[in-house]
């Protein structure tokens, strides 16, 4: 079944066309990624989701229902959770008080402490600092915090801006570990990363979007092995 | 200066910081979650005295029940403000914000003028809440003690709602960031309107107290004191609600001792508020809580 299906998405974003008809499916359970150049509409297409950039045509839907238009707090309590680029974890709030962020919308307070529990077998490191102001922690440790924030919704569709970017690679690998630890859990995730090798590695379905159109799509493996992919994303001629 | 006097002093000192801190929060919250200096604030401190004095004089109601219907109407007042003067102009430059604020208040104290009268009224003390305490030489009103206590069980209130309760957290988080908020389902503008609706009602006690203390209203009344709990948010660090708390007495507690210890300077006593701005913001500009940071551009 499609979780996700979006058809002919089109958005402007400042002036620019960003994104010129775009249509792409996310399965359940699935990995999907999306990758590209820097300004090639990624991030635009994510936003454009959870309508932090209005559509300007096209329809979004999600588990067959029609959600273009509907306000951002609505899209979230459906059950889509982005974990935006460049982490934006609350820095003046403690870690603790990130993840209760994180579960705003829900009220069932035994689930809640079932799933900070799981953030905290996933990240024992969040669990060391919770009270701690998470400003104070380094760039990997909020990325951990970024994700266990967005698990805290308990989402059924996992959406990840660049989870990677700025990391070293040894915390790189780490998060590509953890994505793949909550995708054997039975999670959806459409990911979006400049990294497309490991992307490419661990998705299910790829799509290549190139200046707000997707030019090329196929299973990841498939599309590792694709000669303009290399040349384009891999660095390999 | 004799001890007595200066007691005195230092109980009128403590009770004027108190009125200070009360109102200097709600300039210190909304600023901290809307980045606007909210001058309209100041004027709410008269409407619920205007309330309260309406709401004994004439309606002739007991002075629990006035007070209780001035907190709520001010309350709303403040929310709707929010929502008719500011919330249309979230993604405007925060100028234009500014200039709302500012229209509002002027609207408030001009439609205080025409439709109360400019002339300062004598505000009805209530006699279960004022008298005098007498202990040795020095004699204080009730109010001194009653004052500082209201304030201070306020004070506690509302940092343990910032500190512990869910909209606590909301408001902090919203304060930092608006997007990311709205991906964890919070509704920003449900958020700001409580941080007003605080703010608001803080401001309707300490406008209800001040009339007490200082027995008289006027459309105008809240001017000054609302510039100087400003001042005071600012010293204490804008957006810091702890900072305003101090700012309020430390500011409300110099004034006092000003005048206290040279009464010939006693004409300079707003002037005073002024000069502690200037310094301030040429010292420490962050206040003494506040963070020094760039602006982000």
């Amino acid at each position: 079944m499609q979780m996700l299906r979006i058809e002919d998405l089109h958005v402007y974003y400042g002036g620019i066309h960003a994104l010129k008809g775009i249509s792409l499916e996310v399965p359940e359970n699935k990995i999907i990624t999306l990758i590209g150049a820097n300004g090639a509409g990624k991030s635009t297409t994510l936003r454009a989701i959870c309508n932090q950039v209005p559509a300007a045509s096209g329809k979004i839907y999600f588990e067959g229902e029609d959600i273009t238009g509907l306000p951002t707090v609505d899209i979230v309590k459906k059950g889509i959770t982005l974990v935006p680029e460049g982490r934006r974890i609350f820095s003046n709030l403690t870690v603790m008080e990130n993840l209760q962020m994180g579960a705003y919308a829900r009220k069932d307070k035994a689930g809640i402490n079932q799933d900070l529990q799981k953030v905290f077998d996933i990240f024992p490191r969040l669990k060391e600092r919770e009270w701690q102001v998470a400003g104070t922690l380094s760039g990997g440790e909020q990325q951990m915090l970024a994700i266990g924030r967005a698990l805290m919704s308990r989402p059924r569709l996992l959406m990840m801006d660049e989870p990677s970017l700025g990391l070293a690679p040894l915390l790189v690998k780490e998060v590509f570990r953890v994505i793949m630890d909550i995708h054997k859990d039975g999670m959806t995730i459409l990911l979006i990363e400049q990294n497309a090798t490991a992307a490419l590695h661990i998705a299910d379905y790829g799509y290549v979007l190139e200046t707000g159109t997707i030019t090329l799509q196929g299973p990841g493996r498939e599309l590792a092995e694709n000669e303009q992919v290399k040349k384009a994303y891999l660095g390999k001629a | 200066m004799s001890l007595d006097v200066f007691l005195q002093n230092v109980a009128n000192s403590i009770t004027l910081g108190s009125l200070y801190a009360l109102i200097a929060i709600g300039y210190t919250m909304v600023y901290g979650i809307i980045r606007l200096i909210n001058f309209a604030h100041a004027d709410l401190l008269m409407v619920a005295a205007y309330i309260a004095f309406y709401g004994i004089l004439v309606f002739t109601l007991p002075w629990y029940v006035s007070f209780a219907i001035a907190i709520v109407l001010t309350t709303l007042l403040g929310v709707s403000i929010e929502r008719v003067a500011y919330r249309p102009l979230r993604s405007a430059p925060r100028i234009s914000v500014l200039i709302s604020a500012i229209g509002v208040s002027f609207l408030l104290e001009n439609l205080g003028i025409v439709a109360l009268g400019a002339r300062p009224k004598p505000f009805p003390r209530p006699e279960d809440l004022v008298w005098n305490i007498q202990i040795g030489n020095i004699s204080f009103l009730s109010l001194t003690i009653i004052i500082p206590v209201v304030t201070i069980i306020l004070l506690i209130m509302v940092t343990y709602m910032v500190k512990k309760t869910k909209m606590g957290i909301a408001m902090r988080a919203v304060s930092r960031d608006f997007e990311t908020s709205s991906l964890m389902a919070v509704d920003v503008n449900k958020v700001i309107a409580a941080t007003f609706a605080v703010g608001s009602s803080l401001a309707a006690v300490g406008g209800i107290m001040w009339s007490m203390q200082y027995p008289q209203v006027d459309p105008l009344m809240g001017v000054f004191p609302g510039l100087k709990c400003f001042i005071a948010a600012v010293m204490g660090g804008i957006g810091s609600i702890p900072g305003a708390m101090i700012g309020g007495f430390v500011l409300g507690i110099c004034e006092v001792m000003l005048v206290g210890f040279m009464p010939e300077l006693s004409g300079y006593r707003d002037a005073f508020a002024f000069v502690v701005l200037i310094l301030i913001l040429l010292f420490r500009p962050g206040g003494i809580l506040g963070e020094n940071v760039v602006e982000k551009v």
